[in-house]
């Protein structure tokens, strides 16, 4: 575009011939995905233009516009301070942002929404924040939840046991929806916390007047002002924005592409449900709906070791066992399988899983049913994978049985033990 | 009010909304039709709150509409899905409208853009799910003609419908979303329009044009109208909301009459050296043992503020039955407060003595005037310090703002003029570029022009100049034309009255008759037509068989001809011919071919309708003949 003699922010003026006339545009240069010139007019609609049988004159260049509109806010308002004061009786809490929806706008390098917001605009957008606790914010990363990885959730665990030791008396992570369950889980597992640590998100963006961000994030606060001491996930409970439900992080699944209410708790009932007023945030209350760990009752400790070459197969019918042969080879240290059913995968499986065991490759057994527990007793190909020296994944959902198996790799190379605490409810993530 | 458009420097500019007839909505596939709200299989509760624009600003629209703080009920369809309920990003923009909005924008000469972006308009009255209408701009740059001059079209835009307003319960607002994302184009024209007589045409022509395309939606609600106004030493004013073309002029004529004399106060105030006192008073005391029942209603608490000079201002009819008072009302009304003022008390129970106490209250003149809100503290606080911006306003200049327009063509206080700041680019839809080849496609299939119309139904149907323009700007004349052709012996004179003249006259009949013009559709008169060219009743009868059809659209024109009791043999009707005929042998002797027409009128009294005139002139003459050669 600076080929052009212009650059994005400029006021230009174009003059477009047409078959039969000379249409005038006048606007400011916006950023455009294509090759045509994008304009914001002064209606304050955009506009794309070829630039062909155009003549483009710069009227104002982004700079002067600049300084014109430095000169107008000088006169109304003055660069609020970002510093805030405590307020006593309130608690204090630590938002770790880490990006998504929740802290998205639009980015005009892609022209779709990207996360930008920092932890001071979630502050600046949702002010009532202010009015529950004392807040501290803290960019850990700006990305997309499925740019996640097992070592950020490392650097996030490190993170939020040290916002605690440092006094914080909830912690609030910010997160895209996409893998927040597989964050919840890990942190479930790497931090054995002494105060509530919420993950919240929004699956519609915090940049227009529906999201819910405002509603997840102030019955986020809420929750993380409690006396609860686990890692929870706290969103929408339903498509109205009348409750939350506060869900156990090693039980919670994203089980909707798009809807607000897409988190829901797997093989339990949510840990309780948080009552919304937008019109008096005074009003809003708890109520729990099982039993919970209480703040005092642990002690907070961190174990953050992971083995990160861990793998996730989901078996399908006619699926070829070289599959599972695949990341043997490639030197995969533990293997969840998503099985049919009960929890199982073909006949023809068998022989590959076998090899993989006694390989030293603990295989982990969960279900594509997602629903009900496994148990590899009842039919053959369940029996033989249970000879084979399978570990029945219980009710754990196989991404939560995943996170697990890295975090007990991590802690453990031994086979037995391994198949101890794969079987040992360690976070609530194994239920029945 | 006789107003001299000219002398007042009178501009009016229009806003056309059209709902256009495409398979699915805007930005899903859900079909495009309302439904019966008792239907509604989900209902589902939200709130919205304000967002920046695109360059960091806050619309000022916006920022008020938040100040109600309010609930939005939202029911839904088993033909509504995630999009509207705002639970799921849009699909992409509709090509079937995108592909009727370039049609449209090319018959109002305009300018299409090359790549069209989707905007959010930020609307926080809940009439949105999501907290913003989408709105594309399409085209620029056009214009029409009319009689006093050439008006220019700016605007073309494509957006989504808004959801429909059924109640309100409390502080929740209920919204039905059928017609959610249903797609409309908005036309704008420039502020070209000089009389208020112009720009009741201009909408005509604007909407005779939609309707030319045959692909835009019929019937009430489906084109809405908005107006903006200004004069001279006015402001801009824009009127949302107008359904009914015929109040156009109506509401020009008002808006100008009010600007006229707000300005005529704002001098009056001036002169008095009015002075609006920031003062807000607890007046409950006064009202102790009050019999007022809206008093009593709000808990007997009552608060007030002093005009200085400001009285008579209030009493003074600015528009048809709304004084100033009613300016100020609409404003605590949106604070849910009713507003009283001592140039209207005593009334609503409230006596001579509690309005001489207000006044006390406040050491008032007897220029000064008291304005109370019967409310508690905090909406009564609320309430009244908008009333007392509107009151400076009115000493310093006529605010620009969004109105409501009334059914008696006169306008209420909505909410600021929004503006650029609330525009946003919506993210979830990639701009669309329009290719020359698509442009070029629907210029070759564009709908006929009514000047080239009008002259082939001269030629073709040999309708005159004054018939041939009526039926070629009339909505109905695809109608028109499908009866000519399929029907013989029908004049073409005939059909065009019966679409035009004779449908006019049963809708004005309708006022005081029950008769539902609108209830007919096009098979109802191809089934008259087509009976008609059977010779089953006479073509005099066809008013009397649609104003019955209108009543009873359920019915068949065959079944209505019969309980009208047009249905004739014509062995009967020679025969009832052949008694006249017998019972006047002394009068036709003596008169010989004179006596025709007399027996004419005699005959016809009996058989109007049934029988066409023709055949029975026909069939009289013959007999007159036989009676004359007999004799």
């Amino acid at each position: 575009m600076q080929k052009l003699g212009f650059v994005e922010g400029d006021r230009i003026r174009i003059r477009k011939k047409t078959d039969s006339s000379v249409v005038v545009y006048e606007g400011i240069i916006m950023p455009a995905a294509s090759r045509n010139v994008v304009i914001k007019l002064d209606t304050g609609y955009n506009i794309g233009i070829r630039p062909e049988n155009v003549e483009i004159e710069v009227i104002d260049t982004v700079e002067a516009l600049k300084e014109l509109k430095e000169l107008k806010k000088g006169t109304k308002e003055r660069k609020q301070s970002t510093i805030r004061k405590a307020k006593e009786g309130l608690p204090f809490l630590s938002i770790l942002s880490t990006g998504g929806t929740i802290a998205s706008k639009v980015d005009y390098r892609t022209g779709a929404v990207s996360p930008q917001f920092s932890t001071e605009d979630i502050l600046e957008a949702i002010p009532e924040l202010a009015q529950i606790a004392n807040i501290k914010g803290k960019v850990i990363y700006s990305i997309l939840s499925e740019n996640m990885r097992a070592e950020y959730w490392r650097k996030l665990a490190a993170e939020v046991y040290t916002e605690i030791k440092n006094g914080a008396e909830g912690i609030i992570v910010t997160h895209g929806t996409d893998t927040m369950g597989y964050t919840a889980a890990a942190l479930s597992f790497m931090v054995r916390t002494s105060v509530p640590v919420i993950l919240v998100g929004s699956q519609r963006s915090s940049d227009r007047p529906s999201s819910d961000a405002t509603m997840n994030a102030i019955c986020a606060a809420k929750v993380a002002c409690s006396d609860l001491a686990e890692v929870v996930v706290v969103m929408h409970g339903s498509t109205s924005d009348n409750f939350c439900f506060i869900h156990r992080g090693t039980k919670v699944r994203k089980l909707h592409t798009s809807a607000r209410d897409a988190f829901q708790s797997v093989n339990d009932v949510p840990i309780g449900k948080v009552y919304y007023d937008a019109s008096n945030i005074e009003r809003i209350r708890f109520e729990f709906l099982s039993a919970y760990t209480k703040r005092g009752e642990t002690e907070l400790e961190l174990s953050d070791q992971l083995e990160d070459k861990c793998c996730l197969v989901k078996f399908y019918p006619g699926a070829d066992p070289a599959i599972l042969d695949s990341f043997v080879e490639q030197g995969y240290k533990g293997i969840v399988l998503e099985g049919t059913g009960l929890g199982h995968v073909s006949a023809e499986w068998i022989p590959s899983v076998a090899r993989a065991i006694k390989g030293g490759i603990p295989v982990v057994m969960t279900s594509q049913c997602l629903y009900g527990t496994i148990c590899d007793s009842v039919y053959d190909t369940g029996r033989d994978l249970l000879r084979a020296g399978i570990i029945e994944g219980e009710d754990m959902l196989p991404e939560t049985a995943l996170v697990k198996l890295m975090w007990v790799l991590g802690q453990t190379t031994d086979m037995e033990e391994v198949k101890r605490l794969m079987h040992e409810n360690i976070a609530g993530e194994i239920k029945w | 009010m006789e107003i001299d458009y000219h002398k007042i420097g009178l501009k009016a500019g229009l806003e056309i909304h059209q709902q256009l007839n495409t398979r699915t909505k805007l930005f899903c596939k859900c079909p495009t039709t309302l439904r019966d709200k008792k239907e509604s299989t989900l209902p589902f509760k939200r709130y919205l709150r304000v967002s920046k624009g695109e360059m960091g600003e806050v619309d000022e629209a916006a920022l008020e509409e938040e100040k109600y703080s309010r609930t939005f009920i939202y029911k839904g369809y088993d033909s509504t899905c995630l999009v509207e309920n705002d639970e799921q990003p849009p699909r992409e923009l509709n090509r079937e409208a995108i592909d009727i909005s370039l049609e449209v924008a090319l018959l109002l000469n305009m300018n299409s853009a090359d790549e069209v972006h989707t905007m959010r308009k930020i609307v926080i009255d809940g009439s949105n799910t999501c907290g913003f209408q989408r709105t594309a701009l399409v085209a620029t740059d056009g214009g029409i003609e009319t009689e006093e001059g050439g008006v220019g079209v700016d605007s073309l835009c494509l957006e989504e419908d808004a959801a429909s307003k059924i109640e309100t319960e409390g502080d929740a607002v209920v919204y039905s979303l059928d017609r959610l994302g249903i797609p409309l184009v908005e036309i704008g024209t420039a502020p070209d329009i000089k009389t208020a007589e112009q720009a009741r045409k201009v909408a005509e022509q604007l909407g005779m044009i939609l309707r030319s395309t045959d692909k835009v939606k019929r019937g009430l609600g489906t084109i809405r109208q908005d107006i903006n106004v200004s004069i001279a030493r006015g402001a801009r004013v824009e009127i949302k909301g107008v359904q009914n073309l015929r109040l156009i002029g109506k509401i020009v004529e008002n808006e100008a009459v009010r600007q006229i004399k707000l300005i005529e106060l704002r001098e009056k105030l001036k002169r008095r050296r009015a002075d609006v006192e920031r003062l807000i008073e607890d007046l409950s005391g006064v009202f102790a043992n009050t019999s007022s029942k809206v008093i009593k209603k709000a808990g007997g608490k009552v608060f007030g503020v002093c005009l200085r000079g400001f009285s008579g201002i209030l009493g003074t009819e600015i528009q048809p039955g709304r004084r100033f008072g009613s300016e100020l009302a609409d404003f605590a009304n949106k604070y849910g407060a009713g507003l009283m003022h001592t140039d209207e008390l005593p009334a609503y129970g409230i006596k001579e003595a509690e309005v001489a106490q207000l006044k006390r209250t406040f050491n008032a003149a007897e220029d000064d005037c008291v304005v109370i809100v019967a409310a508690e503290r905090e909406r009564a606080e609320s309430a009244l310090k908008v009333v007392l911006r509107r009151a400076e306003e009115a000493m310093r200049e006529i605010p620009k703002e969004t109105r409501r327009a009334l059914l008696n063509g006169s306008s209420a206080y909505m909410r600021p003029l929004p503006g650029a700041a609330r525009m946003y680019p919506e993210t979830d839809v990639p701009p669309v570029e329009i290719s020359l080849q698509r442009l070029k496609y629907i210029k070759s299939k564009l709908p006929e022009t009514f000047e080239h119309r009008k002259a082939r139904y001269k030629e073709k149907f040999g309708l005159n100049d004054e018939l041939a323009d009526k039926i070629s700007r009339n909505p109905n004349f695809s109608l028109f034309e499908r009866i000519m052709e399929s029907y013989e012996n029908i004049p073409a004179t005939l059909v065009v009255r019966t679409l035009t003249d004779t449908l006019a006259e049963l809708m004005q009949e309708g006022v005081g008759v029950e008769v539902e013009v609108e209830k007919l559709e096009d098979q109802h008169f191809m089934d008259v037509f087509k009976l008609l060219s059977a010779n089953a009743f006479g073509k005099e009868a066809v008013p009397d068989i649609l104003k019955f059809l209108a009543n009873k659209p359920e019915m068949s024109v065959d079944k209505a001809i019969e309980e009208i009791g047009l249905r004739v043999d014509m062995e009967e009707v020679e025969r009832l011919i052949e008694d006249i005929v017998n019972s006047k042998l002394d009068f036709i002797r003596e008169k010989g071919a004179r006596a025709l027409g007399p027996l004419m009128g005699v005959v016809m009294k009996e058989l109007r309708g049934k029988v066409d005139g023709k055949v029975i002139n026909r069939i009289l003459e013959e007999k007159v003949k036989e009676v004359q050669e007999g004799g």
